[in-house]
Protein backbone atom coordinates (compact mmCIF):
# COMPACT_ATOMS: atom_id res chain seq x y z
CA UNK A 1 0.00 0.00 0.00
CA UNK A 2 2.64 2.22 1.26
CA UNK A 3 4.56 1.47 -1.82
CA UNK A 4 2.38 2.45 -4.28
CA UNK A 5 1.26 5.33 -2.84
CA UNK A 6 4.69 6.72 -2.82
CA UNK A 7 4.84 5.46 -6.61
CA UNK A 8 1.54 7.30 -7.43
CA UNK A 9 3.22 10.24 -5.68
CA UNK A 10 6.00 9.98 -7.78
CA UNK A 11 4.37 10.05 -10.39
CA UNK A 12 2.52 13.01 -9.84
CA UNK A 13 5.67 14.86 -8.39
CA UNK A 14 8.69 13.43 -10.59
CA UNK A 15 10.96 16.19 -9.99
CA UNK A 16 10.57 14.19 -5.96
CA UNK A 17 12.98 11.44 -7.55
CA UNK A 18 16.37 13.53 -7.56
CA UNK A 19 17.73 11.11 -10.01
CA UNK A 20 16.95 11.11 -13.35
CA UNK A 21 17.29 8.32 -14.97
CA UNK A 22 16.55 9.02 -18.69
CA UNK A 23 19.06 11.60 -18.95
CA UNK A 24 21.57 9.47 -17.35
CA UNK A 25 21.18 6.76 -20.16
CA UNK A 26 21.38 9.40 -22.20
CA UNK A 27 24.50 10.91 -20.88
CA UNK A 28 26.18 7.21 -20.71
CA UNK A 29 25.37 6.54 -24.34
CA UNK A 30 26.51 10.06 -25.47
CA UNK A 31 29.77 8.58 -24.23
CA UNK A 32 30.18 5.20 -24.81
CA UNK A 33 28.80 5.57 -28.80
CA UNK A 34 31.69 8.08 -29.32
CA UNK A 35 33.95 5.56 -28.06
CA UNK A 36 32.28 3.05 -29.40
CA UNK A 37 32.74 5.01 -33.07
CA UNK A 38 35.96 6.31 -32.54
CA UNK A 39 37.03 2.54 -31.63
CA UNK A 40 39.38 4.29 -29.35
CA UNK A 41 39.40 2.75 -25.08
CA UNK A 42 39.18 5.24 -22.64
CA UNK A 43 42.72 4.52 -21.73
CA UNK A 44 43.83 6.14 -25.01
CA UNK A 45 41.73 8.82 -24.94
CA UNK A 46 43.25 9.83 -20.90
CA UNK A 47 46.43 9.98 -22.66
CA UNK A 48 45.55 11.59 -25.58
CA UNK A 49 44.17 14.39 -22.74
CA UNK A 50 47.54 14.40 -21.18
CA UNK A 51 49.43 15.02 -24.20
CA UNK A 52 47.48 17.78 -25.20
CA UNK A 53 47.05 19.26 -21.93
CA UNK A 54 51.28 19.13 -21.68
CA UNK A 55 51.48 20.67 -25.01
CA UNK A 56 49.27 23.53 -23.84
CA UNK A 57 50.39 24.56 -20.55
CA UNK A 58 53.36 25.36 -22.18
CA UNK A 59 51.70 28.78 -23.59
CA UNK A 60 48.98 28.95 -21.40
CA UNK A 61 47.76 28.70 -17.65
CA UNK A 62 44.40 26.63 -17.62
CA UNK A 63 42.07 25.86 -14.93
CA UNK A 64 42.30 22.26 -14.61
CA UNK A 65 38.87 21.68 -12.21
CA UNK A 66 36.85 23.70 -14.86
CA UNK A 67 38.77 22.02 -18.19
CA UNK A 68 36.85 19.38 -20.81
CA UNK A 69 37.89 17.00 -23.69
CA UNK A 70 35.56 14.39 -24.76
CA UNK A 71 34.61 13.27 -27.73
CA UNK A 72 31.38 14.18 -28.60
CA UNK A 73 28.87 13.06 -31.39
CA UNK A 74 26.56 14.64 -33.78
CA UNK A 75 24.71 13.11 -36.93
CA UNK A 76 26.90 10.57 -36.82
CA UNK A 77 30.13 12.28 -37.21
CA UNK A 78 32.61 12.50 -33.67
CA UNK A 79 34.80 15.27 -33.01
CA UNK A 80 36.89 15.78 -30.16
CA UNK A 81 35.67 19.08 -27.97
CA UNK A 82 38.00 20.67 -25.90
CA UNK A 83 37.07 23.35 -23.64
CA UNK A 84 40.11 25.13 -21.87
CA UNK A 85 39.47 27.98 -19.47
CA UNK A 86 42.72 30.09 -19.45
CA UNK A 87 43.58 31.58 -16.45
CA UNK A 88 46.88 33.57 -18.05
CA UNK A 89 48.58 33.64 -20.89
CA UNK A 90 52.60 32.54 -20.08
CA UNK A 91 54.76 35.15 -21.03
CA UNK A 92 57.34 32.62 -22.90
CA UNK A 93 60.94 33.55 -21.68
CA UNK A 94 63.29 34.54 -24.85
CA UNK A 95 59.82 34.67 -26.82
CA UNK A 96 61.38 37.39 -29.07
CA UNK A 97 65.05 35.99 -29.01
CA UNK A 98 63.34 32.94 -30.67
CA UNK A 99 61.81 34.56 -33.56
CA UNK A 100 64.41 34.14 -36.35
CA UNK A 101 66.83 36.47 -36.62
CA UNK A 102 67.71 37.99 -40.17
CA UNK A 103 70.70 36.36 -41.74
CA UNK A 104 73.78 38.89 -41.41
CA UNK A 105 74.53 38.50 -45.58
CA UNK A 106 71.31 39.61 -47.11
CA UNK A 107 71.74 41.25 -50.57
CA UNK A 108 69.91 45.03 -50.71
CA UNK A 109 72.15 46.09 -53.83
CA UNK A 110 69.50 47.65 -56.35
CA UNK A 111 71.29 47.23 -59.41
CA UNK B 1 12.66 -3.88 -58.80
CA UNK B 2 11.99 -5.80 -55.63
CA UNK B 3 13.23 -4.62 -52.09
CA UNK B 4 15.63 -6.86 -50.53
CA UNK B 5 15.32 -5.22 -46.83
CA UNK B 6 17.17 -7.21 -43.91
CA UNK B 7 16.15 -6.65 -39.90
CA UNK B 8 18.10 -6.46 -37.85
CA UNK B 9 19.12 -5.22 -34.38
CA UNK B 10 22.85 -6.57 -32.83
CA UNK B 11 21.23 -6.97 -29.53
CA UNK B 12 18.78 -10.25 -28.70
CA UNK B 13 14.93 -9.70 -28.18
CA UNK B 14 13.92 -6.45 -28.62
CA UNK B 15 11.65 -7.39 -31.04
CA UNK B 16 12.93 -8.12 -35.28
CA UNK B 17 11.57 -11.82 -35.13
CA UNK B 18 7.83 -9.91 -34.21
CA UNK B 19 8.96 -7.08 -36.70
CA UNK B 20 9.93 -9.30 -39.66
CA UNK B 21 6.65 -11.34 -38.90
CA UNK B 22 4.40 -8.47 -38.84
CA UNK B 23 5.53 -6.14 -41.70
CA UNK B 24 5.64 -8.88 -43.86
CA UNK B 25 1.75 -9.27 -42.87
CA UNK B 26 1.13 -5.61 -43.21
CA UNK B 27 2.84 -5.32 -46.74
CA UNK B 28 1.10 -8.26 -48.04
CA UNK B 29 -2.32 -6.84 -46.75
CA UNK B 30 -1.74 -4.17 -48.99
CA UNK B 31 -1.53 -6.41 -51.88
CA UNK B 32 2.01 -6.69 -52.06
CA UNK B 33 4.09 -9.87 -52.75
CA UNK B 34 6.19 -10.70 -49.81
CA UNK B 35 9.10 -13.30 -48.76
CA UNK B 36 10.15 -13.24 -45.72
CA UNK B 37 13.75 -15.31 -45.06
CA UNK B 38 14.50 -16.78 -41.81
CA UNK B 39 17.91 -16.46 -41.64
CA UNK B 40 18.57 -17.49 -38.22
CA UNK B 41 19.73 -20.75 -38.55
CA UNK B 42 19.57 -22.81 -35.32
CA UNK B 43 17.36 -20.91 -33.93
CA UNK B 44 14.60 -19.99 -35.80
CA UNK B 45 11.71 -18.50 -34.75
CA UNK B 46 9.62 -16.98 -37.56
CA UNK B 47 7.50 -19.90 -38.58
CA UNK B 48 6.15 -20.36 -34.89
CA UNK B 49 5.48 -16.03 -34.73
CA UNK B 50 3.46 -16.50 -38.24
CA UNK B 51 1.46 -20.24 -36.66
CA UNK B 52 3.41 -21.93 -39.61
CA UNK B 53 5.43 -23.84 -37.76
CA UNK B 54 3.20 -27.41 -38.66
CA UNK B 55 3.84 -26.42 -42.16
CA UNK B 56 7.80 -26.13 -42.34
CA UNK B 57 8.69 -28.88 -44.84
CA UNK B 58 12.22 -27.80 -46.13
CA UNK B 59 14.65 -25.44 -45.47
CA UNK B 60 16.50 -22.93 -46.88
CA UNK B 61 19.69 -25.26 -46.42
CA UNK B 62 17.78 -27.78 -47.76
CA UNK B 63 17.12 -26.06 -51.02
CA UNK B 64 21.09 -25.34 -51.08
CA UNK B 65 21.73 -29.36 -50.86
CA UNK B 66 19.55 -29.33 -53.83
CA UNK B 67 17.14 -31.30 -52.15
CA UNK B 68 14.22 -29.48 -52.90
CA UNK B 69 13.39 -26.63 -54.97
CA UNK B 70 12.68 -23.22 -53.58
CA UNK B 71 8.97 -23.20 -54.43
CA UNK B 72 9.30 -26.12 -52.84
CA UNK B 73 10.68 -24.92 -49.46
CA UNK B 74 8.49 -21.60 -49.22
CA UNK B 75 5.53 -21.73 -46.78
CA UNK B 76 2.98 -20.10 -48.22
CA UNK B 77 0.04 -18.42 -45.26
CA UNK B 78 -3.15 -19.44 -46.07
CA UNK B 79 -4.56 -16.11 -44.65
CA UNK B 80 -2.79 -13.67 -46.41
CA UNK B 81 -2.04 -14.07 -50.04
CA UNK B 82 0.94 -13.28 -51.43
CA UNK B 83 2.87 -13.54 -48.40
CA UNK B 84 5.58 -16.74 -48.18
CA UNK B 85 8.23 -17.95 -45.87
CA UNK B 86 11.37 -19.70 -46.20
CA UNK B 87 12.39 -21.70 -43.18
CA UNK B 88 15.81 -21.57 -41.66
CA UNK B 89 17.02 -24.69 -41.10
CA UNK B 90 17.01 -25.89 -36.72
CA UNK B 91 19.59 -28.53 -36.67
CA UNK B 92 22.31 -26.80 -38.18
CA UNK B 93 24.19 -24.11 -37.02
CA UNK B 94 25.10 -20.53 -38.26
CA UNK B 95 28.14 -21.38 -40.26
CA UNK B 96 26.18 -23.86 -42.12
CA UNK B 97 25.48 -21.24 -44.94
CA UNK B 98 28.02 -18.67 -46.66
CA UNK B 99 27.24 -15.28 -47.99
CA UNK B 100 27.39 -15.92 -51.44
CA UNK B 101 24.13 -18.85 -51.24
CA UNK B 102 22.03 -16.24 -49.13
CA UNK B 103 22.59 -13.93 -52.54
CA UNK B 104 21.87 -17.00 -54.67
CA UNK B 105 18.58 -17.96 -52.86
CA UNK B 106 17.49 -14.24 -52.38
CA UNK B 107 18.05 -13.28 -56.09
CA UNK B 108 16.25 -16.16 -57.01
CA UNK B 109 13.29 -14.71 -54.98
CA UNK B 110 13.54 -11.10 -55.90
CA UNK B 111 11.93 -13.10 -59.44
CA UNK B 112 8.72 -13.81 -57.60
CA UNK B 113 8.26 -11.27 -54.92
CA UNK B 114 7.93 -7.07 -54.36
CA UNK B 115 9.85 -7.32 -50.96
CA UNK B 116 11.97 -10.30 -49.71
CA UNK B 117 12.58 -9.26 -45.52
CA UNK B 118 15.34 -11.33 -43.70
CA UNK B 119 15.12 -11.57 -40.26
CA UNK B 120 18.80 -11.93 -39.47
CA UNK B 121 19.82 -13.57 -35.54
CA UNK B 122 21.15 -11.54 -33.12
CA UNK B 123 24.77 -10.90 -33.02
CA UNK B 124 27.24 -9.33 -35.48
CA UNK B 125 28.80 -12.70 -36.59
CA UNK B 126 28.59 -14.64 -39.12
CA UNK B 127 24.54 -15.81 -38.97
CA UNK B 128 24.69 -11.57 -39.05
CA UNK B 129 26.88 -11.38 -42.42
CA UNK B 130 24.73 -13.90 -44.02
CA UNK B 131 21.78 -12.21 -43.04
CA UNK B 132 23.16 -9.03 -44.28
CA UNK B 133 25.05 -10.04 -47.94
CA UNK B 134 22.17 -9.67 -50.05
CA UNK B 135 20.53 -6.82 -48.71
CA UNK B 136 20.39 -3.12 -49.84
CA UNK B 137 18.04 -1.86 -47.42
CA UNK B 138 17.84 -2.33 -43.39
CA UNK B 139 15.31 -1.36 -40.83
CA UNK B 140 17.30 -1.47 -37.68
CA UNK B 141 15.13 -2.46 -34.68
CA UNK B 142 15.76 -1.26 -30.86
CA UNK B 143 14.47 -0.09 -27.83
CA UNK B 144 15.13 2.14 -25.28
CA UNK B 145 17.21 0.75 -23.69
CA UNK B 146 20.96 1.54 -23.02
CA UNK B 147 21.87 -1.91 -24.30
CA UNK B 148 19.78 -2.50 -27.33
CA UNK B 149 20.60 1.56 -28.33
CA UNK B 150 24.62 0.76 -28.06
CA UNK B 151 24.26 -2.43 -29.91
CA UNK B 152 21.99 -0.53 -32.98
CA UNK B 153 25.03 1.98 -33.19
CA UNK B 154 27.36 -0.68 -33.78
CA UNK B 155 25.74 -2.60 -36.15
CA UNK B 156 24.17 0.84 -38.23
CA UNK B 157 28.33 1.37 -38.50
CA UNK B 158 28.52 -2.59 -39.85
CA UNK B 159 25.86 -1.83 -42.63
CA UNK B 160 27.21 1.36 -42.99
CA UNK B 161 30.76 -0.49 -44.26
CA UNK B 162 28.85 -2.73 -45.85
CA UNK B 163 28.01 -0.35 -48.35
CA UNK B 164 24.23 -0.68 -46.88
CA UNK B 165 23.15 3.47 -46.74
CA UNK B 166 19.16 2.83 -46.79
CA UNK B 167 19.05 2.29 -42.97
CA UNK B 168 15.82 3.28 -41.04
CA UNK B 169 15.26 2.91 -37.59
CA UNK B 170 12.00 1.39 -35.86
CA UNK B 171 11.70 2.03 -32.04
CA UNK B 172 10.24 -0.91 -30.08
CA UNK B 173 8.65 -1.18 -26.82
CA UNK B 174 8.13 2.48 -26.00
CA UNK B 175 6.14 3.20 -22.35
CA UNK B 176 5.05 7.03 -22.60
CA UNK B 177 4.00 6.84 -18.68
CA UNK B 178 8.01 5.66 -18.04
CA UNK B 179 8.65 8.74 -20.68
CA UNK B 180 6.77 10.88 -18.86
CA UNK B 181 8.34 10.48 -15.61
CA UNK B 182 11.61 10.75 -16.76
CA UNK B 183 12.31 7.24 -16.21
CA UNK B 184 12.65 5.61 -20.24
CA UNK B 185 14.44 7.63 -22.85
CA UNK B 186 12.28 9.27 -25.63
CA UNK B 187 11.88 8.40 -29.43
CA UNK B 188 13.58 11.82 -29.61
CA UNK B 189 16.50 10.77 -27.60
CA UNK B 190 17.39 7.63 -29.52
CA UNK B 191 17.11 9.24 -32.61
CA UNK B 192 19.68 12.16 -31.28
CA UNK B 193 21.69 9.37 -30.35
CA UNK B 194 21.69 7.11 -33.57
CA UNK B 195 20.90 9.80 -35.94
CA UNK B 196 19.30 7.87 -38.78
CA UNK B 197 16.28 8.41 -40.13
CA UNK B 198 12.74 6.87 -37.91
CA UNK B 199 10.28 4.23 -40.05
CA UNK B 200 8.43 3.79 -36.93
CA UNK B 201 7.44 4.04 -33.28
CA UNK B 202 6.21 0.64 -31.48
CA UNK B 203 4.43 0.98 -27.96
CA UNK B 204 4.66 -1.61 -25.39
CA UNK B 205 1.90 -3.57 -25.33
CA UNK B 206 0.98 -7.38 -23.86
CA UNK B 207 -1.21 -7.85 -27.09
CA UNK B 208 1.96 -8.57 -28.87
CA UNK B 209 2.70 -11.56 -26.53
CA UNK B 210 -0.74 -12.75 -26.76
CA UNK B 211 -0.56 -12.68 -30.92
CA UNK B 212 2.67 -14.84 -30.58
CA UNK B 213 0.78 -17.04 -28.35
CA UNK B 214 -1.71 -17.73 -31.36
CA UNK B 215 0.85 -17.44 -34.00
CA UNK B 216 -0.87 -14.93 -35.87
CA UNK B 217 0.25 -11.55 -36.67
CA UNK B 218 -1.09 -8.63 -34.60
CA UNK B 219 -1.76 -6.90 -38.13
CA UNK B 220 -4.33 -9.82 -38.72
CA UNK B 221 -6.01 -9.73 -35.66
CA UNK B 222 -9.68 -9.04 -35.42
CA UNK B 223 -9.71 -5.98 -32.98
CA UNK B 224 -7.83 -2.98 -33.50
CA UNK B 225 -4.46 -2.51 -31.00
CA UNK B 226 -1.78 0.42 -31.34
CA UNK B 227 1.11 -1.73 -32.04
CA UNK B 228 -0.81 -2.80 -35.36
CA UNK B 229 -1.94 0.10 -36.47
CA UNK B 230 2.08 1.06 -35.79
CA UNK B 231 3.00 -1.52 -38.18
CA UNK B 232 0.85 -1.05 -40.72
CA UNK B 233 1.68 3.10 -40.93
CA UNK B 234 5.17 0.98 -41.04
CA UNK B 235 4.63 -0.89 -43.83
CA UNK B 236 2.74 2.16 -45.32
CA UNK B 237 5.98 4.37 -45.15
CA UNK B 238 8.22 1.79 -46.60
CA UNK B 239 5.62 2.14 -49.35
CA UNK B 240 6.91 5.94 -49.68
CA UNK B 241 3.53 6.96 -48.34
CA UNK B 242 4.09 9.76 -45.79
CA UNK B 243 1.92 8.63 -42.47
CA UNK B 244 2.21 10.76 -39.81
CA UNK B 245 3.58 9.02 -36.51
CA UNK B 246 1.59 8.38 -33.75
CA UNK B 247 1.45 10.38 -31.27
CA UNK B 248 2.04 8.45 -28.28
CA UNK B 249 2.61 10.66 -25.89
CA UNK B 250 -1.02 12.26 -26.25
CA UNK B 251 -2.50 9.22 -24.30
CA UNK B 252 -0.35 10.09 -21.42
CA UNK B 253 -2.37 13.77 -21.80
CA UNK B 254 -4.50 12.52 -18.85
CA UNK B 255 -5.49 13.61 -15.86
CA UNK B 256 -2.73 12.91 -14.26
CA UNK B 257 -0.60 15.76 -16.71
CA UNK B 258 -3.07 17.87 -15.76
CA UNK B 259 -2.39 17.41 -11.93
CA UNK B 260 1.42 17.67 -12.44
CA UNK B 261 0.77 21.22 -14.72
CA UNK B 262 -0.95 22.46 -11.77
CA UNK B 263 1.98 21.88 -9.80
CA UNK B 264 4.56 23.17 -11.88
CA UNK B 265 5.49 20.22 -13.12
Amino acid sequence: MISELSELMEMIFPWNTNKNSREEAKRRLQLILAHDRANVNPMMINRMREEILAVVARYVEINKDEMEIALENSDRMTALIANLPIVKFKRVAGAEENSQPLPADINLDLT
Amino acid sequence: MSRIIVVTSGKGGVGKTTVTSNLGAALAQVGCTVALIDADFGLRNLDLLLGLEERVVYTALDVLAGECRLAQALVKDKRLKGLVLLPAAQNRNKESVQPEQMKKITSALTKGYDYILIDSPAGIEMGFRNAIAAATESVIVTTPEVAAVRDADRVIGLLEAEGIHNIRLIINRVRPEMVQTNKMMSVEDVLELLAVPLVGVVPDDEKVIVATNKGEPLVIAEDYSLPALSFTNIARRLQGEKVPFLDLMAEQNNILTRIRRIFGG
